[in-house]
């Protein structure tokens, strides 16, 4: 029999608010195998934890179990606790009565109720629990960061620069992200290029990182320390050993019609393309969309022309897998589709622009060279409309609840490098409110509206109709003067609102990282823990786990870089000894477990057993390899016999707690 | 086909590809037909029957009595091939160590329904096509066979064999004959209308066991029923509900691999419509993760068992259930 002590804790009021705590030590204290119960305001204070380790030498517990926070908050805290008083660590079991108890009941009597339930269903576990021994993993010291936009760049070279090695996967030809494609950034209004390219070129030129351009993640297996994760390299049908960048194809292919997306199909470019000049790795890439070679098999002009001898047209994707200890997801951004906001006439006007087409508009290596004219008929455009929040803050189902945070500041931005520009060009800003919090952020906004004359107009666009004279009638409100306004504009700029890229879910279940319900990434706790995802080992960095601007997402990225170099630096990692075993007798040998085990742990070996009639049998029986076994306790619930059982979480500790909570 | 097939086996057997041959024998009553495993080309001759009556499925037969040291044939008919290939998948027979030939079946007959007619006494029934003549000891009576068909081969899901080294008889196709619209009546009782259902069925069983004895999904090493550390075992049940929760214990361990051959039913000596719990899980299966069927080939996987990123994450919370 088990000597169990309880220690229940107040938490301030935070549970004794709507908890009777004495009440629950109290009837906890007549459980079988409970020699002690105790109630203290702050069991995670020092004192608290000296009360438990006192009553386990004085009583000579075998078993604890503390009603507190969730295990999350501070199971490890308890466990180490009990620990440094020679009790096991695995005899610890928490029962949660704040997070599923306290915090979400009102009535006192319901609420002890459910608290006394709570902690009997964790004496009745803890009364079938074992000592465990964690056992040790080996680290990879290499690591992986999915997304080579500037949050990617700035974690890879921050990890590289504590000396490991980082592997860089991005999708596009190249990397640089949503960065390469700004042209200035706010509050300082630095050319986006100058900052960002030194940087690429960093990345090429460090000897620990290596970028898989225009590759995509195909799996990810294994674990915190020791993930194995396969990369697809897509075909570019360019040998990017050879290719030097030197762009002679992109001059010569016949192809010139092709959209070129960089400048987001504003203009047309080659089908044999490098996306910039500064591209980093320079190597030119083939469109099989666009390409007559790759389609038809007419034209190889390129290979003609290419004195390096690096075009392939029979290049095939390739299939590579690494080993690396640590993830970062980095994937970024894009603005929503406008499809849900016709009445802005997005798809009706050429002159009707996002965000994002205005930079590369504005950009000196955009299709204007750097001349701000309109789409449709390159001419200056002398009235701009811009509408904030086209998506954002949006709760009727239409775009996105959340605020997208960077369009405030740059549409300040745009209005003002308009202004400065082009004085004689009127701008006007519909908002909803202007958010400036930042560093020098408000003063930025200030400056457009005091000293370079934009119209900000508190209220929202309701319609854009574009009229025959080519110009676009522009109906909004004007809510702090109460009228209804109709301007006439040469050209309206939508500030879209930014989603999380379309791959991220299913790289999330690959990693099985969690997401909320507008797919981005989240962090293992909002304020202690926002750079880590709920998974061991998968951190998190930029716009992927929420909409952020360049300053934070870089402040992000270091923040992910430090946080995957502490885990790099470790040799090896402590494992979790709450893994799964099988027992043989009871085992069919029918690879259900194997097919839902998420980590590749179960294999199948032929034993000789001995049969109750004497003879013996072969038979076919499942094996869980301990290193690599993760204890997420799948196996078990497919096993149809109950051959496959956890440690720490059996069937039988499961089913003694359902039988307590149903007592 | 009978005929056909004592001859093949008989041939098997004296070439030595095969040492022995799993099939159907009768016993008192023409209707009393169970499977046997028969070793010599005599006891084919005396005992080896094939008829409108085979229903038992040789495939759970084969699992218990397999041996690996030597060549079985077995005789299946094409919902047994079902059984059969689910079997090899879940590795519980040893493929190598069978020889299978598919045999056609035309629907087999189900003697309570011709008791059920006040059919009493009987001597002797023979099965010639649309007809079946029963003797008995108060004269001839003459069905339809249509009409004395057991209700699973009514709902035949398939003629279609999933595996067999050799095929007698034509290839028949996979059907829809409507098996799911009992199913169909369950879900659009109320869930009190459905609860009352199932207690006044399950009230009936008397926990012989037969159903999981005959069962091909029902193969593991020891039962959870039969292990004392499950906590479920052999203990008397604390209410008639407990009793119940046998069937839907099993029900849960043989969901997507029940390959609908309705033997638990067949086998049930309280008439229970065991198979609608099943068929009720495989459509939900096929409605959440689309069509499956388990048993179609060997080393499929069960939607149960796999994972997919575009799988159906069902919301049993918000919904209720339903």
């Amino acid at each position: 029999m088990q000597k169990i002590g309880v220690f229940v804790c107040h938490c301030g009021t935070n549970i004794a608010g709507t908890v009777d705590v004495k009440a629950v030590a109290e009837a906890l204290s007549h459980e079988p195998g409970v020699v002690f119960a105790a109630d203290y305001p702050y069991m995670c204070s020092e004192s608290g934890q000296n009360l438990i380790k006192d009553a386990i030498r004085e009583h000579g517990l075998t078993g604890v179990v503390i009603c507190s926070c969730s295990p999350r908050m501070h199971e490890t805290t308890f466990r180490k606790a009990a620990a440094s008083a020679g009790l096991n660590s695995y005899m610890v079991e928490i029962a949660n009565i704040r997070e599923q108890c306290s915090w979400i009941h009102k009535d006192m009597k319901t609420a002890t109720e459910k608290a006394v339930i709570l902690g009997r269903a964790a004496i009745a576990k803890v009364a079938l629990n074992t000592p465990l021994t964690a056992s040790e993993t080996p680290v990879t010291k290499r690591a992986l960061v999915i997304g080579g936009g500037i949050a990617g760049i700035q974690t890879a070279l921050d990890i590289a620069d504590a000396g490991f090695e980082v592997d860089i996967v991005e999708k596009e030809p190249t990397i640089g992200g949503k960065m390469a494609q700004i042209d200035k950034t706010f509050p300082t209004l630095d050319c986006a290029a100058c900052i960002l390219t030194p940087k690429m070129v960093d990345c090429a030129q460090n000897e620990k990182i290596h970028i898989y351009a225009y590759s995509e993640v195909e799996s990810v297996k294994g674990f915190v320390g020791n993930f194995t994760v396969g990369i697809k390299k897509k075909a570019r049908y360019v040998d990017e050993t050879k290719c030097t960048g030197c762009g002679l194809c992109t001059e010569k292919c016949p192809m010139k019609k092709t959209p070129n997306l960089f400048n987001l199909g504003l203009d047309t470019r080659s089908a044999i393309y490098i996306p910039f000049a500064q591209a980093v790795p320079k190597v030119a890439t083939i469109d099989a969309d666009y390409c007559n070679m790759l389609k038809n098999g007419r034209c190889g002009v390129c290979s003609k022309v290419c004195t390096a001898g690096a075009i392939d047209y029979h290049q095939q994707d390739e299939h590579i897998e690494e080993k690396y200890g640590a993830i970062v997801v980095a994937t970024g951004f894009n603005p929503i589709k406008l499809d849900n906001f016709d009445e802005y006439a997005y798809a009706q006007s050429p002159d009707v622009v996002t965000s994002l087409e205005l930079e590369r508009l504005m950009n000196a290596a955009g299709p204007n060279g750097g001349t701000l004219l309109r789409p449709s008929d390159k001419t200056h455009p002398h009235t701009i409309v811009f509408v904030q929040c086209v998506g954002s803050r949006d709760t009727s189902g239409c775009g996105k609840p959340y605020c997208s945070k960077i369009c405030c500041m740059y549409t300040a931005k745009h209005a003002m490098l308009i202004r400065d520009k082009y004085p004689d060009t009127e701008v006007y800003v519909f908002y909803i409110d202007v958010r400036t919090p930042g560093k020098n952020f408000d003063e930025f906004y200030r400056r457009a509206v005091e000293e370079y004359g934009v119209h900000y107009i508190k209220g929202m666009v309701g319609k854009v109709m574009p009229q025959k004279n080519g110009k676009l009638l522009v109906r909004a409100s004007d809510l702090l003067a109460g009228e209804q306004l109709k301007i006439e504009a040469d050209m309206v700029v939508l500030a879209a609102a930014i989603e999380p890229d379309k791959t991220a879910r299913s790289l999330a279940t690959m990693l099985t990282a969690s997401m909320d319900t507008n797919d981005f990434f989240t962090e293992a706790h909002p304020k202690l823990r926002p750079v880590e995802s709920p998974t061991a080992g998968i951190f998190l960095s930029g716009v992927c786990q929420g909409p952020k601007d360049i300053p934070e997402t870089v402040a992000q990225a270091s923040a992910a870089a430090a946080k995957v170099i502490g885990l790099l630096v470790k040799d090896k990692l402590k494992s979790n000894p709450c893994i799964a075993h099988a027992n043989e007798t009871l085992c069919n040998g029918c690879s259900s477990c194997e097919r839902v085990c998420p980590y590749g742990a179960i294999t199948y070996v032929d034993k000789e057993f001995r049969m109750p009639d004497r003879t013996t049998k072969i038979r076919r029986v499942a094996s869980v390899n301990a290193a690599v076994c993760q204890g997420c306790g799948a196996c078990t619930v497919a096993c149809p016999s109950g051959a496959m059982d956890l440690s720490g979480f059996s069937n039988q500790q499961i089913m003694a707690e359902v039988d307590a909570i149903c007592r | 086909m009978q005929e056909a097939m004592k001859k093949r086996a008989k041939e098997l057997l004296a070439s030595g590809e095969v040492t022995r041959v799993i099939g159907w024998k009768k016993n008192e009553f023409d209707y009393d037909i169970t499977p046997a495993v028969f070793e010599s080309a005599e006891e084919i001759d005396r005992d080896f029957r094939y008829d409108d009556f085979c229903g038992p499925n040789l495939s759970k037969f084969t699992f218990k009595n397999q041996k690996n040291d030597t060549k079985t044939l077995v005789f299946l008919k094409p919902c047994d091939t079902y059984s059969m290939t689910q079997l090899i998948t879940e590795h519980r027979v040893n493929r190598d160590a069978l020889y299978l030939i598919g045999i056609p079946c035309f629907g087999k007959i189900d003697i309570e329904k011709i008791r059920a007619d006040g059919t009493d006494g009987i001597l002797s029934i023979a099965s010639e096509g649309a007809d079946v003549t029963v003797k008995t000891l108060y004269g001839d009576k003459t069905y339809v066979k249509a009409d004395v068909m057991a209700e699973r081969c009514l709902a035949c899901k398939s003629k279609y064999h999933t595996i067999y080294d050799e095929l007698m008889g034509e290839e028949g196709e996979v059907m829809e004959t409507g098996r799911f619209n009992e199913v169909e009546k369950l879900e659009a009782m109320t869930p009190d209308e459905r609860f009352g259902f199932w207690r006044g069925e399950l009230s009936r069983c008397i926990r012989c066991n037969a159903c999981r004895n005959a069962c091909p999904a029902c193969t593991c090493e020891s039962c959870v029923f039969d292990n004392p550390d499950t906590g479920i075992s052999q203990k008397a049940a604390a209410d008639s509900f407990e009793e119940n929760m046998f069937h839907i214990i099993r029900a849960f361990h043989v969901a997507g691999r029940c390959t609908d051959c309705g033997e638990c039913s067949r086998v049930c000596p309280q008439h229970i419509p065991l198979h609608l719990l099943n068929r009720k899980f495989i459509r939900d299966i096929d409605k959440l993760y689309g069509e499956y069927q388990a048993g179609e080939e060997v080393g499929q996987r069960s939607p149960l068992v796999n994972f997919t990123t575009d799988d159906a994450e069902p919301d049993i919370v918000r919904k209720g259930g339903k």
